[in-house]
């Protein structure tokens, strides 16, 4: 299971990169590794405003769908819509696909989440 | 998971890499090398299933074919020996207790396996309604293992470990004591893929060998364990109806558009008032298949709408993995059920719209 040195993590396998005030968002190696083959990403609007915790995103497989928890507060300012095209990018590279960025309204959230060393222990413990 | 059941091939997965899940009470494999593999492999090669949770009712004695007649929708009486046919075991009203296949030894002596799920209700049920006929009631489930070897391959494959001439085995027909892998085996050409295939019925203690000899001997056609994940994708495609999706207590065989299988002129049979009544009025609902137009994916639970009107709802959904297309079956009001008409499914907040199509999403590849 991969993970990145500097990202922010949730127990709910997503991933957050912080730029300035931005924090981009996605879904964990662990996360697509569960899932399965991703056939489709019903992605966030625009403009949406999340609190942390609240469903952002509702990824699926053949299988079942699953929701993507946001992991801090804020307005969506991007979205990756090639994954409306091409969901599978999400199983191919799940660091380098970002889901949305958001601004966030109360970075001290990130406080809450876990670091790469954390989040592996983490994971090692769902296992 | 300690409280599951656990079937006499469970030590088995762990080599192959199976996700467990917790199905009907029973600790199943949901996938090994991966759903969309898996599928595709049935379709073009052959898999192997563990089915050993499913259930198996022995109906034995002098009035076994009547009581079967009275029980079940459709015609035992017409049934040859060692036949297989599929029917449904109704309630009065005409709801479905479950489905299930009965294999026929001889007129006075039946096997049937039910869903798993259904077990106990069905043993139950078919105690209350045994009333004065004589016949002798065994649920045999637990003694029982089974696996199925589904796909174009499985007569190649399954050739190899046997002497019993398989080509001669017709589709729906049983031959019992068939050696596999020199196990003693009831054998039938029967499945729930779409594809040829065939279900062994074996003692627990022999299932882990001739599981092992299956996937070892069928190994250069591409034979891999399959899990209940593509084996719901395979039945899907294939118009293969489940019990609790496509048919339930409330949703009864000719809303499901099986009403091949309600024999009416068989003389009476439990549920054949309702069902007759139904079929003269014409069933409120009807089964559709649906293809989204819009990005979504239907699945299982979602409302169906018409014009913002809620008409039904999904009995499954899929992105299919042999057409790569979003599809499913649909209950809705038999007004609203017509081909080429679209109709909305609503995904969580949004509404996305989807046109009514041919439910034969696959076409049977069965060998006569």
């Amino acid at each position: 299971m991969k993970t990145i040195k500097g990202l922010y993590y949730t127990k709910d396998h997503e991933w957050v990169k912080v730029d300035g005030n931005k924090a981009m968002v996605g879904i964990t190696d662990y996360a697509q590794h569960a899932l399965g083959e991703i056939v489709y990403v019903e992605l966030p609007e625009m403009d949406e405003v999340y609190k942390a915790g609240d469903v952002f995103c509702v990824i699926e497989s053949v299988k079942a769908a699953a929701d993507s928890f946001a992991p801090v507060s804020g307005k969506v300012v991007e979205i990756n819509e090639e994954l409306e095209d091409s969901p599978e990018f999400l199983n191919e590279d799940p660091y380098d696909n970002w889901i949305m960025a958001v601004e966030m309204n109360n970075p001290s959230e990130l406080e809450d989440l876990m670091d790469d060393e954390a989040y592996k222990k983490f994971c090692e413990k769902e296992e | 998971m300690d409280n599951l059941k656990k079937t006499s091939l469970f030590s088995s997965y762990k080599k192959h890499g199976g996700k467990l899940v917790d199905y009907a009470g029973w600790s199943m494999p949901v996938e090994f090398s991966g759903l969309t593999l898996e599928h595709e492999a049935v379709r073009t090669a052959a898999g192997l299933f563990d089915v050993s949770h499913m259930g198996e009712i022995e109906v034995k004695g002098k009035e076994a074919e009547n009581y079967l007649q009275y029980l079940l929708t459709n015609n035992i009486e017409t049934m040859h020996d060692n036949q297989v046919i599929y029917a449904f075991m109704c309630y009065e009203n005409g709801g479905v207790v479950d489905d299930l296949l009965v294999y026929k030894y001889s007129a006075e002596h039946y096997l049937l396996v039910v869903n798993a799920a259904n077990m106990e209700k069905d043993y139950k049920w078919m105690l209350g309604q045994k009333k004065n006929y004589q016949v002798e009631i065994d649920n045999r489930s637990e003694q029982i293992s089974e696996v199925a070897l589904q796909g174009p391959k499985a007569e190649a494959v399954l050739q190899k470990l046997t002497d019993t001439d398989l080509s001669k085995l017709s589709s729906f027909y049983l031959e019992r004591d068939v050696k596999i892998a020199g196990a003693n085996c009831l054998l039938s050409r029967t499945g729930y893929t779409g594809e040829d295939g065939f279900e062994i019925y074996l003692n627990h203690e022999d299932a882990p060998l001739v599981w092992d000899k299956i996937l070892e001997t069928g190994k250069a056609d591409g034979v891999i364990p399959i899990g209940l994940g593509a084996r719901d994708t395979l039945r899907f495609e294939a118009a293969l109806p489940l019990y609790g999706n496509e048919i339930s207590q409330d949703i009864s065989p000719l809303e499901a558009g099986l009403g091949y299988f309600v024999k009416f002129d068989k003389g009476d049979f439990i549920g054949r008032e309702a069902l007759l009544k139904q079929k003269q009025e014409g069933p409120a609902r009807k089964l559709i298949g649906l293809e989204m137009v819009e990005r979504g994916i239907p699945r299982h639970g979602y409302t169906v709408l018409s014009e913002g009107k809620d008409i039904g709802f999904i009995t499954t959904g899929y992105h299919s993995p042999t057409l790569g297309k979003n599809i499913g079956f649909a209950l809705v009001q038999q007004e609203y059920a017509k081909l080429g008409d679209i109709i909305e499914i609503q995904i969580r907040k949004k509404t996305a719209k989807a046109k009514i199509v041919d439910k034969r999403f696959y076409t049977k590849n069965y060998k006569k």
